[in-house]
């Protein structure tokens, strides 16, 4: 099958979506279908041979953050040279609704187009005033996805319609079989155990400075958790003020909670095979935690705020247990509990291990293929995507 | 004359966005009778499938009948008994291959395992195919109720697009491919 996948955002820029897309392009690839990306770029940067540079994207503030978007003559023009060439089958749009290539292409092509919408943002006035342009172009799309039932719901709000929901893929097996690292493991000591590296060892990843992720909570819930279990160890992997983050914490505990920086992604898996337990204190903002798939898929036990999202990767607290959202003392009492019964910790870990084998790459490929099947086995024989003409034209032919 | 003009850009730029509307409106039936020809396909292949089970004599015989005479009444009805009779043909297939012995028993038989694999196929893809497919009546629907669309009767003799509603919910067993064989 000839598939044309748009990425909205910069290939260059690290985030979620674009390893989304180059994931699903390379699990495509591996299937024997020919797959072809458009993304916008930097004209300097190196790209994967199947990625076709869509210009560099333009930063313009909108949203309230700075977005760098694509728009304008030239990236339209380049998306309809992009459909020409490609003479796919079917195309994938990701984010269509974002002001940026998503649109542009959803604008440009005609055929079977399926859409998987990643945000569940709340509604914004900028949306609204747009509608009325925004719905032309989003009823050409053949076949929606949304990456959770939280996302789905928000866009039945927002846009009206329906979507069936495809979950964020994961290699399973690349965390699973990663080695762990004797450093990050709990030390000699029970639970019981005092001193720093001597106990169990506490997992948390994502920006230290974006309170969205939740730092703050665990920080006020670890005097807590350190006066049960003297011993334990919080090692923190990704970007930010080390100082600042630990300011709240009394100088002595300091030395319980470990900065590992950025990490890469063998050593994101080797952590998270490590660690006996994964915290995710998020406080709001996420539409499906793509990391509570990857610690379910090293094993690691898990526990997060009980947001709608992660509840749902967490099959309700069956896979992984939940605690009430931006509350440091139930966060606390939680934790405590787990680290003290290892018992329930294997459970945990071993439940989850089942539970993620539906995000593995060999199920959602499946999926996404099958969704492709579908919406060109109804289109007409032998009609690829192609450049749309106006619709008043096509009206008359 | 300058009048006459201004009349003239009026009256194109009406027709411009009259001959866009109904663009779009052709579009979106387009898409309708596309959605339902894959929604079809997938209804008709889910029977086939299900007919093949109840008439191989894997099942016991009275949930072979019972899923033979589904398969049958889905494949035959008439459009205005479509969805009540694939309703039934779902619950049918809820009800005897509900339970993983039934499931492993039709994976025993001769080339069971790729007669249960097209039937989770097509019990994944019969709801994907619906959902595209209603989806794409609303967007049709919230178009042609526009003022401009009933006045001007943009939407030509094209009948006013349905919904399809059934049940679809697979059989747990086969809906859930992660469960140990």
């Amino acid at each position: 099958m000839r598939i044309g996948i748009v990425c909205p955002y910069a290939w260059d820029v690290p985030g979620g979506v674009q390893f989304h897309i180059r994931d699903l392009a390379e699990h495509l690839l591996s299937r024997g279908h020919h797959v072809s990306v458009l993304a916008p770029a930097d004209d300097g940067t190196p790209l994967p041979p199947y990625v076709v540079s869509a210009g560099r994207a333009v930063p313009v503030p909108y949203n309230g953050s700075v977005a760098r978007l694509n728009f304008g003559f030239l990236s339209a023009a380049r998306v309809r040279r992009w459909l020409q060439n490609g003479a796919f089958d079917v195309i994938h749009i990701h984010e269509p609704a974002s002001p940026s290539l998503g649109l542009l292409s959803c604008w440009a092509a005609r055929g079977p187009i399926v859409a998987t919408f990643h945000t569940s943002n709340p509604r914004s006035r900028a949306m609204i005033a747009a509608y009325p342009i925004l719905q032309p172009a989003l009823e050409k799309i053949s076949a929606r996805i949304a990456v959770s039932e939280y996302a789905r719901r928000t866009l039945v709000e927002h846009l009206g319609g329906d979507a069936v929901v495809i979950p964020n893929g994961v290699d399973v097996d690349f965390f699973a079989r990663a080695e762990p690292k004797a450093a990050w493991q709990s030390g000699p000591g029970d639970a019981a155990a005092t001193g720093a590296g001597s106990g169990p060892t506490i997992g948390f990843m994502g920006r230290i400075d974006e309170p969205r992720k939740g730092l703050p909570v665990l920080m006020r819930a670890l005097p807590a958790i350190l006066a049960e279990v003297p011993g334990a160890r919080l090692l923190v992997a990704g970007r930010g003020d080390e100082e600042e983050a630990v300011a709240a914490l009394p100088p002595e505990l300091r030395s319980h909670v470990e900065f590992l920086g950025m990490v890469s992604d063998e050593d994101k898996a080797r952590l998270l095979r490590s660690v006996d337990l994964y915290v995710a204190p998020n406080t709001g903002g996420e539409s499906f935690g793509i990391i509570l798939v990857e610690a379910l898929s090293a094993g690691a036990p898990v526990l997060a705020s009980d947001l709608d999202a992660f509840a749902q990767v967490l099959d309700q607290g069956e896979a992984g247990e939940l605690f009430a959202n931006e509350d440091a003392d139930a966060l606390a009492a939680a934790a405590v509990r787990l680290l003290r019964d290892p018992a329930r910790r294997a459970e945990l870990s071993e439940r989850g291990s089942r539970h993620v084998r539906r995000f593995d790459w060999s199920t959602v490929g499946a999926d996404i293929l099958a969704v492709y099947e579908t919406v060109t086995e109804g289109a007409e024989p032998g009609r690829s995507v192609a450049a749309d003409e106006p619709a008043g034209r096509t009206a008359q032919d | 004359m300058t009048t006459f003009i201004w009349i003239a850009a009026v009256v194109v730029l009406i027709g411009i966005y009259l001959s866009w509307t109904a663009g779009r409106l052709d579009r979106l039936h387009a898409r309708i009778d596309a959605a339902r020809a894959a929604l079809d396909a997938q209804l008709l292949r889910r029977a086939s499938v299900a007919q093949e089970i109840g008439t191989s004599g894997v099942l016991d015989p009275a949930a072979s009948i019972v899923l033979y005479q589904a398969a049958h009444a889905a494949r035959q009805a008439p459009e205005d008994g479509r969805e009540v009779a694939e309703s039934e043909l779902t619950q049918a297939l809820r009800a005897t291959l509900g339970e993983r012995e039934q499931v492993a028993a039709v994976r025993e038989a001769p080339a069971g395992e790729q007669t249960l694999a097209e039937l989770t196929a097509a019990v994944r893809r019969v709801p994907m195919a619906r959902r595209f497919h209603n989806d794409a009546v609303r967007a049709a629907r919230a178009v042609r109720r526009h003022r401009v669309v009933r006045y001007f009767r943009l939407a030509g003799h094209a009948p006013f697009p349905l919904a399809f509603e059934m049940d679809d919910e697979p059989p747990a067993v086969l809906g859930d491919p992660h469960l140990p064989a």
